[in-house]
């Protein structure tokens, strides 16, 4: 049983990029050198920005709600588990389901696996790989009177609406503390290139 | 004498790669290795966690090697460690994959073109006794001085200063310089004139509180990942971050100011960032007065650099330059950090003297929440370049054209002070020195100058000039492939001893496993061949921690002074900041445990050089500012090459990628260099993303994949630089140096793009790290 104090937190606006976090998921003892987890790349050729993907683990996994063959479980600690082998038949319900984009379908496996906390460590104890050697602890698992003190700019989240649907989560992301106003109006479905003020080199004459 | 090895006369090119390049790929790599086996097996428990250090960048991050079978299995994060906590970016993560790989070498290798891969195996002891028989031969024909030794900034400081010895008591030679020539030795010239003293001035840890970090030509995210948590936590307690670079790296995106500063213009924005002080008395007078020599011809100086114009050489809009200036200097506290962004330039000196005089000027030293230093990027830049291998340089950071610094070495190491060779050349000269056929024979270890070298064209065609070449390495190195005999050496977990990572913390690297076959630790090997030399005189070492023991008595004195450290010192206290003391500097008395010295220059503290005038290190203990000029770089833009070329590292690959070009997992990252561009400067060649393009500066061409993006200066191209042969960066760099630290200028030179034909030829033969 994972211990209940023990929380994850993800900062996006740390992320590097780096792909210590991913490398270090093909570490774990049970992912057999397979990363369960991924990292995204915004739009490369507008920005460096860069968010590690991994499971929210969903209080109710709309994963698992999706499955037909019911083969992701969430165990009793809150830890939504990667498909089970005998029941996944690959279909992609789950990667099309999931409002944060985690679980991806290895083709090669017909499986879909997914992070599971690095249940193997996490389940005695241990931090998951890719949060411990996390350059920009970007990805932290520590309790919440930690990351309480070691981040007073920020503040914990772990609730998130999209479109209706309103979903908590075991794992937080970290936001800026008080109210947050942006600068210029933001169109977060336009290409990064097109926002105002992308460009930091626009005064570059060539 | 084999016959090979008889020098067919004048004007023969023995050194010449024995066989094709492409035959010596195959048989030597780089290959790569995977996890497989053990390595993967969820059933297969280590017998033992050993805990060392990452063997790469000059952060030296904490880790625990799992070690089954006399073979590193994999890794567990050392949290303890208080550096990184058990953080670890991925090079460390997948560091323990350059182990049992297939190209390592196993036994000691000659140089044989009917041979598999152009060399043939032969016994150690032979290649030993080989390897001695031609540099007698040279030395007796030429003199002590036809013998050139290259070290490395990522071996241990006990090899560094064994190869130190060897160079200036076994062969007698001047000529011994290191890679840390391409690395922090701006830095260390910078520091030595500001300071009297080589290092960083503060522990990382005294970032987190402080109210402004001005980061200065580096890309801490890739080149010094571990760096970036420290920036981060130091941000959540409320300091503002500003980046200065040609390109918006991962720490710039969320930085509170970016500094797009032109390639090469470095020194102009620091003088124009310190005229915008001065004119708005943003200075800490009373330190100024206190604790520092010449800030008014530094000021003076500055006047030269109106706002204006600063913005029109240095490319930053006037706007940002005016808020860096008030951004620094306002702020009760701050620290200033750069790297080989401001150093790798033929003014680099002057470069980082310019941000060191910010630095003075509002009296950032010698308490928490302040300082500055370089962040080196080397495994042991730091203790690798204070006790030995550097051609200027004697233990504890000791000067070899200083007499009385020569008299005490010379005790050290019971010779003649007469007989201790003086000064000799810079790494890249020493190349000159072999074109122009004054050394003739090179013993190499831990550097491959063939990739890492500047025109890295010319370095080839001297390999070729040279009459005998021995390399020490694990793998066949791109340069090691010019060599008459290889000697197989040691991998980072197959010895002990100590390194000095990036804040002046001397940190024990431990053994983990056995050499392989007949490979030796690097140690003996040069033990080996000063015994077959017949002058085993001081090379009669049993293991590192005896070479540690003398290395503290020669540092003894010395700036870098070692004598307080201890292996059991290093252990219990998980590092040890030098200076430490055996005896207090003061009264002499010895000291029982001197706890050494995280944070120099603290009010009040003591020095052996200013002897209590003052916190520097200088006879008045005050520290200098420095005249910190602008010049324009050598082979910059112009009409026939309109473009900046800068080069830099990603961060999967390290250096010349001899470990890293075989690690499967980091390979897989960044296959291969390509040339970022900004879609301006792409659009108005014709060029899209990942099409093939062509790079050319005066010295040679480079075809790759154009990666077009808009986090880089439209007047600017980035090539990284750890790949070989055709994909080499560094064969359009400029070998220009820095007249003071004889730094290359990688970080700028003028070159043309256009769209490439088709795919280069090696597209269809090579695998991406080869």
């Amino acid at each position: 049983m994972k211990p209940d104090h023990l929380r994850f937190f993800i900062d996006p606006s740390r992320c590097i990029g780096c792909q210590s976090c991913v490398q270090a998921c093909t570490e774990c003892d049970t992912h057999r050198g397979e990363s369960m987890i991924h990292l995204e790349f915004i739009d490369r050729a507008a920005s460096v920005q860069t968010v590690p993907v991994v499971c929210m683990h969903c209080d109710q996994p709309t994963c698992a709600e999706v499955c037909p063959a019911d083969a992701i479980k969430r165990t009793a600690d809150g830890v939504v588990q990667s498909a089970r082998k005998p029941r996944c038949i690959a279909c992609g319900n789950c990667v099309v389901a999931c409002p944060f984009g985690v679980p991806e379908v290895h083709e090669e496996r017909k499986l879909m696996m997914k992070c599971d906390m690095c249940y193997d460590r996490t389940s005695i104890g241990k931090k998951p790989m890719c949060a411990t050697v996390c350059p920009s602890q970007a990805l932290y698992y520590g309790t919440a009177e930690e990351i309480d003190r070691l981040r007073p700019m920020s503040t914990p989240s772990n609730r998130f609406q999209f479109g209706n649907q309103v979903i908590t989560t075991r794992v937080f992301v970290m936001w800026p503390r008080g109210p947050v106003t942006l600068a210029v109006p933001l169109d977060i479905t336009a290409p990064l290139a097109d926002r105002a003020g992308a460009d930091p080199f626009a005064h570059v004459e060539l | 004498m084999p016959a090979r090895l008889v020098r067919p006369g004048p004007g023969s090119f023995v050194a010449t790669i024995p066989v094709d390049d492409r035959a010596i790929t195959n048989r030597f790599g780089p290959h790569l290795s995977e996890m497989t086996a053990a390595r993967l097996s969820t059933s297969v428990e280590p017998e033992r966690l050993v805990k060392t250090h990452c063997c790469f960048c000059g952060q030296q991050c904490g880790i625990q090697l799992k070690v089954r079978d006399n073979e590193v299995i994999g890794f567990e994060p050392w949290e303890e460690f208080p550096f990184n906590r058990g953080m670890l970016c991925p090079k460390g993560v997948k560091r323990y994959l350059q182990g049992s790989h297939p190209d390592r070498l196993l036994t000691a290798l000659q140089r044989d073109p009917s041979a598999d891969g152009g060399f043939a195996p032969i016994a150690y002891a032979d290649g030993i006794a080989r390897a001695a028989a031609e540099i007698q031969r040279l030395q007796s024909a030429y003199g002590a001085g036809s013998i050139g030794v290259l070290g490395g900034a990522s071996l241990t400081t006990e090899k560094t200063y064994l190869l130190g010895k060897f160079a200036r008591v076994c062969l007698k030679t001047p000529f011994i310089d290191y890679n840390g020539r391409l690395c922090m030795v701006s830095a260390g010239a910078g520091n030595k004139k500001a300071f009297g003293i080589d290092r960083v001035t503060n522990p990382w840890a005294d970032m987190i509180g402080t109210d402004v970090i001005w980061v200065a030509g580096s890309n801490v995210a890739e080149c010094a990942p571990i760096t970036t948590n420290y920036l981060w936590q130091a941000r959540e307690h409320g300091a503002r971050i500003i980046i200065q670079d040609p390109r918006l790296t991962p720490v710039a995106r969320t930085c509170d100011l970016f500094l797009p500063v032109k390639p090469g213009r470095d020194a102009a924005l620091f003088a124009g960032v310190l005229q915008i002080m001065i004119e708005h008395r943003w200075l800490d007078q009373r330190f100024i007065d206190a604790h520092t020599a010449g800030f008014d011809a530094v000021a003076a100086y500055c006047r030269g650099w109106p706002i204006e114009k600063t913005a029109d050489v240095t490319g930053v809009p006037r706007r940002s330059i005016e808020q860096a200036a008030e951004m620094w200097a306002t702020a009760p506290t701050g620290f200033l950090l750069h790297a080989r962004g401001i150093e790798h330039h033929s003014n680099g000196v002057q470069n980082v003297l310019g941000s060191i005089n910010l630095v003075l000027a509002t009296g950032r030293l010698g308490r928490p929440h302040c300082g500055y230093g370089t962040i080196v990027g080397q495994a042991n830049g730091q203790g690798g370049r204070e006790h030995g291998q550097k051609c200027d340089q004697l233990p504890g950071l000791r000067d070899i054209s200083n007499p009385e610094h020569r008299r005490y070495i010379s005790g050290v190491w019971g010779i003649d002070e007469a007989a201790l060779p003086g000064p000799g050349v810079d790494a890249y000269e020493m190349f000159r020195k072999i074109d122009a056929g004054e050394i003739k024979g090179l013993i190499s270890i831990c550097f491959n100058p063939k990739v890492s070298l500047p025109d890295n064209n010319f370095v080839t065609r001297c390999l070729e000039k040279l009459e005998f070449y021995t390399a020490i390495d694990f793998f066949l190195n791109d340069t090691a492939r010019h060599a008459d005999i290889v000697l197989p050496g040691s991998l980072h977990e197959e010895d002990e001893g100590t390194v000095t990572q990036v804040e002046g913390r001397i940190i024990k690297v431990n053994k983990a496993v056995d050499c392989p076959g007949d490979a030796r630790q690097d140690w003996k090997i040069i033990q080996d061949l000063a015994c077959a030399l017949d002058r085993p005189h001081g090379f009669t070492f049993d293991e590192p921690r005896q070479i540690f023991e003398e290395l503290r008595i020669a540092s003894k004195g010395g700036v870098a002074d070692y004598s307080g450290v201890t292996y059991e010192k290093i252990e219990r206290e998980m590092g040890v900041f030098w200076p430490c003391y055996a005896n207090d500097p003061r009264t002499g008395e010895p000291i029982a445990d001197h706890p050494g010295t995280p944070r120099l220059f603290e009010p009040g503290s003591y020095n052996p050089i200013a002897r209590g005038s003052g916190p520097f290190y200088f006879p008045d203990g005050r520290a200098r500012f420095n005249l910190a000029d602008y010049r324009v770089p050598v082979d910059d833009v112009g009409e026939e090459y309109p473009i900046f070329l800068t080069t830099g590292r990603v961060v999967s690959q390290f250096l010349s990628g001899t470990q890293t070009r075989r690690i499967g997992p980091l390979v897989k990252q960044y296959p291969e260099p390509r040339i970022e561009m900004h879609p301006r400067l792409a659009a108005e060649l014709g060029i899209a993303d990942r099409d093939w393009a062509t790079a050319e500066t005066r010295r040679g061409t480079i075809t790759l994949r154009a990666m077009v993006v808009n986090t880089i200066r439209p007047d600017t191209i980035f090539i990284p630089y750890h790949w070989a042969g055709e994909k080499s960066a560094n064969q359009l760099t400029v070998a220009a140096q820095d007249p003071i630290s004889k730094i290359p200028q990688y970080k700028v030179c003028g070159c043309r793009v256009r769209k490439a034909d088709g795919p280069p030829a090696y597209d269809a033969v090579l695998e991406p790290q080869q």
